[in-house]
Formats: structure tokens, C-alpha cells, sequence
């Protein structure tokens, strides 16, 4: 006899182990450890949710306290790697395989960790890839999410940090997984159901409220001249230039810097309504100016910001609010939204080789991948036309117009030097060295070299889709690559004739003014610029606060 | 405090008839740069000061690539320089010529 419902059968034996903890699916926050090793078995996948922003820390925290002798093996397979508690569990044993996305904080521990053997590593996702899998080959046995509340029956509201969890608990609750959610608190009635209650097994009130990372904002404080002009450049070379509407910025001050020239620079260029409409992106406060001032249609968000619940409810025109009037996000669809709905991406990274390769790793550190890669990556699903799109593809290729594939932009925005003086341009990858010392099959790039349309520095801009061969590919990086040795092994020459066929513009070449790379023409130079022009409705961090 | 000194004939002489200019500041990270219409012809002079030393190339190539592409003839340019990154000279020069040209 074939057994077909050992799982359902596996799901009831841990929901009765667990119900010793549990009052209905109610388990006080002493209890939770004792729950999870009651419901989790050794070699299980976990996710424990927590992605670059909202963390269910009070639970990884129970999960690092586990006994290693009851839980050990686990196979986490979650966005982020992120607490230290996460890095716990695999000191302890408690879990040995890794599948993971992005590990900001923990970038240094995550190779030190591969280094000693304490951790597995099955591959490094992008967002939307990791949870394809959970789909697939990576689904759940026990998912523990994180909420704002719950009610008696197990509804959850996450309101603005609704993020990755439908994503995870969907996986994990319809394969007869255990969902396990940590909650604020909890209450008679929710404003809203962001998760249905019986997709959640057990809820734990946890002592203190979550953690959230304010990962998108960016002090206007900090913005250099030199970011103005590459931001300038970027405004008039790319987004004017192709008439981008629908767009994806990634986190960074050259970013932040061109949000916050829309209602100064770009406004005196007439080109409000024309571009940068319509959003799939973080609410970013530097985004504020923008939006007050009648530029932004609509905004899509990933997830949350800490400081912007009140000022997204307010202005529910641009942002998803649900009947409640609170944002909602979700880190899946805005993702999708991102691939194949946008027409532009722009991030910023921390090396680009001759190619056009770039990656955020550098000796000892991995930080995963986020969403970038996917956002910064050109669709070959895509199907439906639009302006910016169509002439992408055009000047990518000499063909046939009507069996021309359009192309998605992808823009890396650098300055030439870092902060401290770290060329952004290099002839090979620290990526590649990486590889080598952990033995990882393929260098982790962030954004491939064929994804890559334009590269803009304070130099100037390269358009690698008009670039025919190798040989000018590598002279327009170079081109812009400015006093870094990358950029000063240039032929002059070559670069004169790109300059030509416009595949290496500088300032000069777009009639820019550099008199106008200025601070002051910022639409707000600090945070507290940006929550005046919030009418007071952004409430920023205290670690950004210094008035 | 190191000096350099650099002397040039670019393609022509700079447009505008503003004899002085003066843009930036003297901090951490950034420079002050003087441009004086003082030279004959298409001559140029760029005067640096700065308290790092070992860039010498490096403002070699910052000056070689400014005076080829603006084309700065007839002026004296100082620099007072405060440890400013190659990037932020070469828009601070930028900025002055642009400032040389303007009525």
C-alpha cells in the first residue's frame, strides 16, 4: 500500500505535541521554545522569517535557545539572514544547511561561518527565486512569521510589513507545514486579515514589539556634488532620453539623489508627467519631495519604512492601502511587478568589471543578493510593448524591427572612487577571488554584464546597448571609469569615436551646467527637510533624528 | 604642504570675459579653486597646494584631461586643495571654467 498522506499524518503528530503548549493556538512567550522543539523535527526546513526589513526575532531568539540534542540539522531556508541569532543556530548546531537571499548585517559572519564548516550552503537566491522554490524543492515544514497582531482565532495583521509573509505561510501551511506567528499583541478585532487564521497553527504575544529595519532611508545630509551631477546626468541622458515612466530605484545616495532632484532639476527641464510616474519601490522618504510636489502616480512597495505609516495612509492615492487605510506590501508581487512591469532599474553597486559585471562582494564579505538581480535583470518573458522599451531593443540590435525584442533598462549608478578613495572600477571581481576560497560554483555577481544597458558615473554615461563589440564595450566602461587605473588605461582615441556615435556621453555632450551640481538644488538637504515637506506625517527614526 | 605646478597650451582660449572666479572651500575632502584671465593666449597654469602627498600622477591626469577637454587658455588657476578626491577636483574645475564663461 502506498501511504499518501504521511505528511497530513506528520502535521497532526506535531500540532498534538505542540497543543501541550498551547491554550486553542494561543502559547505564552515562556512556552515557545518548548513549542518549537515540539512541533520541528531534526532535518526540517524552517524559515524564520525576516527579510532586509521587519525580523521575527523574538522567535529565532526561542530557536536559537532550542536544545541541540531535540533540534539539530534544520535546513533554514529564508530571505535573510540577518540577526545574530541566526548565526546562532548554526554554532549550536541546531541547524547546518543554508538557502538564503540577503544578509546585510551579517555579511562578514556568513563567510566566516562557510570558512569553519558551520554552515552548509545550498546557494544564495535572489528574493523571488528562493521563494519560487519554496514552491518547488525548498517548501517549508515549519514557517515562523511575524505580525503586528493577531485575534483568538490565529488572523494576522502585518499592515505596511505585510512583505514576504503570504508568500511563506501560503508554502507552508497548504504542504501540511506548521506556521508558528509572533505577534505585538493580541486583540478582540483586527483592522484588517492579512493572513487568515486557519493557515496559523500557534501565536505567541511576544514581549516586545519586532524589529524593523529603516533600510531605505537615506539622509539627504550626506549627498555629495559629485552624486548631483551623476544623478543630473541619469535625469537627462536616460529618463528623458528614453521617457521612463515606470521604474525600480535600489537603495543608495546617487538614487536618493535623483528622487530628490525630480521637483528641482528635472521640474526646470519640463519634464513632469513625463517620467517617473510609476513606482515599484520602498516607501523612501527622499521620495517625499517628489510626491508632494504632484510627480508620483502610483508606488508599489516590497515592504515598509520605519516612520512612513502615517504619511502612506495619508496619501492613498499614491500608495496600496488596504479598507483599514493602512499600506500593505508584498515582497513577491512587488518583485514580479518589478520584472516585468518596469522599464527601468537603477541601483548602485560597489565594483563593475571591463564587462559590465558588478557585484556588491568584496574580499570576506557576502551580502547576498536581495532583490537587485532580479530587478536588474531584463525580462525575456515580457511581451508587451512600451516606448523606453522598444527603442532599448532597438539600439541593442541591427535587425528585423518586428521580431526585435524589446529591452529592459539597467542602469548602475557609481561614483569612480568610494568614500574612501575605493576604486568602483576594477579589471576582475573581488566576486571571482571569492569564489575560489569558498569553492562556490559560480561567482556571485550581482547584475550580469549582458543585463547592463547604461553605466552612469559623475564622468559620464556608457551605453553598452550601442556598443557592436567587445573591444568598445570595454572602452565605454573605461571612458567613464575617470581616474581610477581602469579609467586612465583608456584610448583616447577610441573613446573620441564612441563619443561620436553617443555611446559615451559626458556632462559637457548633454548641455549639462555643472554650476548647477550643487547642494542646494536638492529638494530637501536633510531629514528634517524631508518630514516638513511630509507636512510632519513622516516620523523618522531617532537615529536619524539630530535636531 | 606639497606644491605642483603644471603649464599647458590648450586648444584655445577660454570664452567670457570674467577675469576672476573663485568656487569651493577649503575643507576636509573638498578645495578652493582660484581662476585668474592673467595668461596670453591659449597658455595655462595650474598652481596646486595640497597636504597629501604620492598623487602627483594622479593630478597629472586630472589636469592633462581638464585643460584637453575645456580647453581653459589665458588663465591661472590655484588650488587650494584639502585632501579632496580626484572626482571632486575635476568637477570643482569644471564649475570654475564654467563660472570664467559666464557674463
Amino acid at each position: 500500500m502506498i501511504d499518501w498522506q504521511s505528511e497530513r499524518r506528520s502535521r497532526e503528530e506535531r500540532l498534538r505535541a505542540g497543543s501541550k503548549f498551547a491554550d486553542g493556538k494561543m502559547v505564552a512567550a515562556d512556552a515557545a521554545t518548548a513549542l518549537l522543539e515540539a512541533v520541528t523535527r531534526p532535518g526540517d526546513r524552517i524559515c524564520l522569517e525576516g527579510d532586509n526589513q521587519k525580523q521575527a526575532d523574538f522567535l529565532a531568539a526561542c530557536l536559537a535557545n532550542a536544545n541541540p540534542k531535540v533540534l539539530h540539522d534544520l535546513h533554514v531556508v529564508q530571505s535573510g539572514i540577518v540577526l545574530p541569532e541566526h548565526i546562532d543556530l548554526f554554532e549550536k548546531g541546531i541547524a547546518k544547511k543554508l538557502d538564503y537571499s540577503y544578509s546585510g548585517p551579517q555579511s562578514y559572519a556568513v563567510p566566516r561561518a562557510l570558512n569553519s564548516g558551520t554552515i552548509e550552503l545550498g546557494a544564495i537566491h535572489t528574493y523571488v527565486e528562493l521563494f519560487a522554490r519554496y514552491f518547488v524543492d525548498l517548501t517549508p515544514h515549519v514557517a515562523l512569521t511575524v505580525a503586528r497582531s493577531a485575534d483568538r482565532e490565529g488572523n494576522l495583521y502585518m499592515g505596511p510589513n505585510t512583505e514576504d509573509s503570504p508568500t511563506v505561510i501560503e508554502a507552508t501551511a497548504f504542504k501540511e507545514g506548521i506556521v508558528v506567528a509572533q505577534v505585538n499583541e493580541v486583540v478582540d478585532k483586527l483592522p484588517r486579515v492579512d493572513i487568515p487564521g486557519d493557515r496559523v497553527d500557534f501565536v505567541v504575544a511576544a514581549p516586545k514589539p519586532f524589529y524593523v529595519e529603516p533600510l531605505f532611508t537615506r539622509d539627504p545630509a550626506s549627498i555629495t556634488e559629485t552624486q548631483i551631477l551623476a544623478a543630473m546626468m541619469a535625469i537627462k541622458g536616460i529618463y528623458a532620453e528614453y521617457g521612463i515612466k515606470r521604474l525600480n530605484h535600489g537603495i543608495g545616495y546617487n538614487t536618493a539623489a535623483i528622487e530628490l532632484l525630480l521637483p528641482t532639476y528635472a521640474d526646470k527641464l519640463g519634464l513632469k508627467g513625463k517620467i517617473a510616474t510609476h513606482w515599484a519601490l520602498n516607501p523612501h522618504p527622499t521620495l517625499i519631495p517628489a510626491i508632494e510636489s504632484g510627480w508620483v502616480k502610483q508606488i508599489h512597495s516590497f515592504g515598509s519604512e520605519v516612520g512612513m505609516d502615517a504619511y502612506m495612509r495619508a496619501r492613498s492615492d499614491v500608495y496600496f492601502t488596504g479598507r483599514d487605510g493602512s499600506m500593505s506590501s508584498n515582497r513577491m508581487y512587488c518583485q514580479i511587478a518589478g520584472l516585468y512591469a518596469t522599464d527601468l532599474f537603477i541601483g548602485s553597486t560597489l565594483q563593475i568589471d571591463l564587462n559590465g559585471n558588478s557585484s556588491t562582494v568584496t574580499r570576506d564579505r557576502i551580502a547576498g543578493f536581495g532583490g537587485a538581480p532580479n530587478m536588474g535583470s531584463d525580462a525575456h518573458g515580457r511581451r508587451h510593448g512600451s516606448e523606453p522599451w522598444l527603442k532599448a531593443g532597438r539600439e541593442a540590435v541591427d535587425g528585423d524591427p518586428r521580431l526585435m525584442r524589446g529591452r529592459k533598462l539597467v542602469v548602475q549608478i557609481v561614483e569612480t572612487f568610494s568614500e574612501k578613495t575605493i576604486p568602483a572600477f576594477v579589471e576582475k571581481l573581488d566576486a571571482v577571488d571569492l569564489a575560489d576560497k569558498f569553492k562556490l560554483p559560480i561567482a556571485p555577481v550581482m547584475i550580469y554584464g549582458d543585463d547592463v544597458t547604461h553605466i552612469v558615473s559623475e564622468e559620464g554615461i556608457a551605453n553598452l546597448l550601442l556598443c557592436r563589440t567587445a573591444a568598445e564595450r570595454e572602452q565605454a566602461i573605461r571612458a567613464i571609469a575617470g581616474f581610477t587605473d581602469v579609467g586612465r588605461a583608456r584610448d583616447r582615441k577610441m573613446v573620441e569615436k564612441l563619443r561620436e556615435r553617443k555611446i559615451v556621453l559626458r556632462p559637457e555632450d548633454l548641455g549639462i551646467d555643472p554650476l548647477d551640481a550643487q547642494r542646494s538644488m536638492l529638494a530637501a538637504r536633510s531629514i528634517e527637510d524631508l518630514m516638513h515637506w511630509s507636512g510632519n506625517l513622516y516620523d523618522p527614526p531617532n537615529k536619524f533624528r539630530n535636531w | 604642504m606639497l606644491t605642483l605646478k603644471f603649464r599647458h597650451t590648450a586648444k584655445r582660449r577660454l570664452a567670457g570675459k570674467r577675469v576672476t572666479a573663485i568656487i569651493g572651500v577649503v575643507a576636509s575632502g573638498n578645495l578652493e579653486v582660484l581662476l585668474e584671465r592673467v595668461l596670453p593666449g591659449a597658455e595655462c597654469e595650474v598652481d596646486i597646494a595640497t597636504p597629501i602627498i604620492g598623487y602627483d600622477e594622479t593630478w597629472k591626469a586630472v589636469i592633462d584631461e581638464f585643460v584637453e577637454r575645456f580647453a581653459p587658455g589665458g588663465l591661472r588657476i590655484s588650488i587650494n586643495d584639502g585632501g579632496a578626491r580626484p572626482d571632486t577636483v575635476f568637477l570643482r574645475l569644471m564649475q570654475g571654467s564654467a563660472l570664467m564663461e559666464k557674463v
